[in-house]
């Protein structure tokens, strides 16, 4: 297999690896809040940032974390309409953002093509942005296993969640920050559109076999990762692109998730949260 | 001046693990959430250690907010709250999330989370005392099944449990029968007479007029402070219909009088 031997597939390799792993595991925390929708707003919505940072010349990583602020940014101010709901406003300005991307995209100077910024370029990346890339994956995996036991008492019972030492509103704020980064660090592999593929498919499938919170962190992390290996090879051997294989993967694991334990994705009921209702926006 | 002290009586990693002197005094207090107008005033009593106090009042009348003022999360707009050891809150087993994969063992174990620094894991002595806490309310072979299977009486006692690991002096109780079956019930009936002759105060937040009879004194808050004391005094016709006012039905000429309007929400 080419994989073996090619230099640039086994960095590719490793980096995807990393980033399904922190992806899988964050995933499970994202579903267990209820903010799936939040990880599918942040990875949009960066999309003029990505195209600026394009025509710039800087670092597409700059420009991702630079539309990401942006975006969080807005929302936060178009929330503070109380006529506004929560989620049209998420809605409005992720969709303003996405459009003012596609536009500032299709014009002539930008030198990187709409579709490497849609659907990432795994293998045309370059070997600084891909090392930041991992380094940010590792450094959300280590938050997560940090902040474990808040993560735990501010999901399972806000209620109480003070009494304990736990802050709930600080700790799911931490986590959109390192949805944030996460994204941030995916989004040059996978793309923009493909990164929420890896975000919640391995950690629903790992809501559905796994049976305690450890398993099913580690089972989703497991799974993200093997996603990426997954595609990865797949688009090596049959020479298709890589982002979508990954996220083809991702979703094959969770519909065989799905035969394996056919009952309802722990935890992953109930109504979806827009993110600033996470953060006490009035509904 | 508001002040807000909390003495801990005891420490964490005492063998021996009994509050010395739980109390609760409250003198004139208001408090209110942001700017409004305050969600409850007037209310001043004092809880010895042992006691136990039913907390009536209908929705709205601010159990809550007197049970968030005493956690500290609510600042006092006026008033004074002096408080003699850890105070757990023990919510109702139905505002926690049922569907997260946590067993009753990991639930009673959040209760060492806030002594425990964040690069380290629970400490083998909170272990222990979490199975100890479990093994007290009756569960000891249940540490392992998951909190969202165990039966609502089940669930409310692993919560007592974990208030036990926080080692909580004052106990505030939210509902702690509602939605339980008779057996529970008499179990954690059990377990609270246990408690307070530890010499821990309890609060117990209810709807039920005749299950407050049970207790040491009766607070009745409506928006404010109606009645503290006895429940020989407090739980008479007229104080009851200063507190619920037309919400209250009388049963058997007042023997028997249920508030109706369960489960606030």
């Amino acid at each position: 297999m080419a994989i073996l031997h090619s230099g640039l597939l086994q960095r590719a390799l490793l980096e995807i690896v990393v980033l399904g792993a922190a992806c899988g595991a964050l995933g499970v925390w994202l579903l267990h809040l209820r903010h799936a929708y939040a990880a599918e707003s942040l990875a949009h919505a960066m999309l003029p940032g990505l195209v600026l940072a394009s025509l710039a010349g800087a670092p597409l990583l700059l420009g991702a974390a630079g539309g990401v602020l942006v975006t969080a940014a807005l929302i936060a101010l178009a929330t503070r309409d109380a006529r506004v709901g929560s989620e049209i406003a998420v809605g409005v300005v992720v969709t303003t953002a996405f459009g003012l991307g596609a536009v500032l995209a299709l014009s002539p100077q930008v030198p990187v093509g709409i579709d490497r910024l849609l659907f990432g370029d795994l293998l045309g990346t370059a070997t600084s942005d891909l090392l930041t890339a991992g380094g940010l994956a590792v450094a959300v995996g280590a938050c997560l296993a940090v902040g474990h036991r808040r993560l735990a008492v501010a999901v399972f019972d806000p209620v109480s969640a003070p009494s304990l030492g736990v802050q709930p509103p600080r700790v799911e704020l931490a986590l959109l920050a390192l949805l944030a980064i996460a994204v941030v660090a995916a989004v040059l592999s996978l793309g923009n559109l493909l990164v929420f593929a890896l975000l919640v498919a391995p950690a629903a499938a790992a809501m559905r076999v796994g049976r305690s919170l450890r398993a099913q962190i580690l089972l989703a992390a497991g799974l993200g990762s093997l996603s990426g290996l997954l595609g990865l090879v797949a688009s090596s051997e049959l020479d298709v692109a890589a982002s979508g294989s990954v996220a083809l993967a991702a979703v094959a694991l969770y519909a065989l998730a799905a035969i394996a334990a056919p009952r309802t994705p722990r935890g992953a009921s109930g109504a979806r949260r827009s993110p600033m209702e996470a953060l006490g926006a009035p509904r | 001046m508001t002040a807000v002290t909390a003495d801990r009586t005891f420490s964490a990693s005492a063998g021996e693990r009994r509050p010395v002197d739980a109390h609760v005094v409250v003198a004139g207090l208001a408090a209110s959430y942001g700017a409004g107008p305050p969600a409850l005033r007037g209310v001043g009593f004092e809880a010895r250690a042992g006691q136990a106090i039913a907390v009536l009042g209908p929705n709205g009348g601010g159990k809550t907010t007197l049970f968030r003022a005493l956690l500290g999360e609510l600042a006092a707009a006026a008033g004074e709250i002096a408080i003699g050891g850890a105070v757990a809150y023990v919510p109702q087993t139905e505002r926690s999330r049922l569907d997260f994969p946590v067993s009753a063992l990991d639930v009673a174990l959040m209760g060492a989370y806030a002594r425990t620094p964040w690069y380290r894991r629970v400490a083998a002595a909170d272990r222990a005392l979490a199975r100890a806490s479990l093994a007290r309310v009756g569960l000891a072979e249940h540490e392992r099944k998951r909190f969202g299977t165990l039966s609502g009486g089940q669930r409310q006692r692993v919560l007592i449990a974990r208030a036990l690991v926080q080692d909580a002096g004052v106990l505030l109780l939210d509902e702690p029968f509602a939605g339980v079956d008779q057996t529970s019930e008499r179990a954690i009936m059990g377990i609270l007479d246990e408690l307070r002759a530890e010499g821990r105060v309890l609060l117990i937040a209810t709807h039920d007029v005749d299950q407050a009879r049970r207790w040491d004194r009766v607070l009745c808050l409506r928006g404010e402070q109606v009645a503290y004391g006895p429940p020989s005094q407090t739980l008479t016709n007229a104080v009851l219909e200063a507190t619920y006012g037309a919400e209250i039905v009388m049963l058997d000429c007042g023997h028997r009088a249920v508030a109706i309007q369960h489960h606030p929400h």
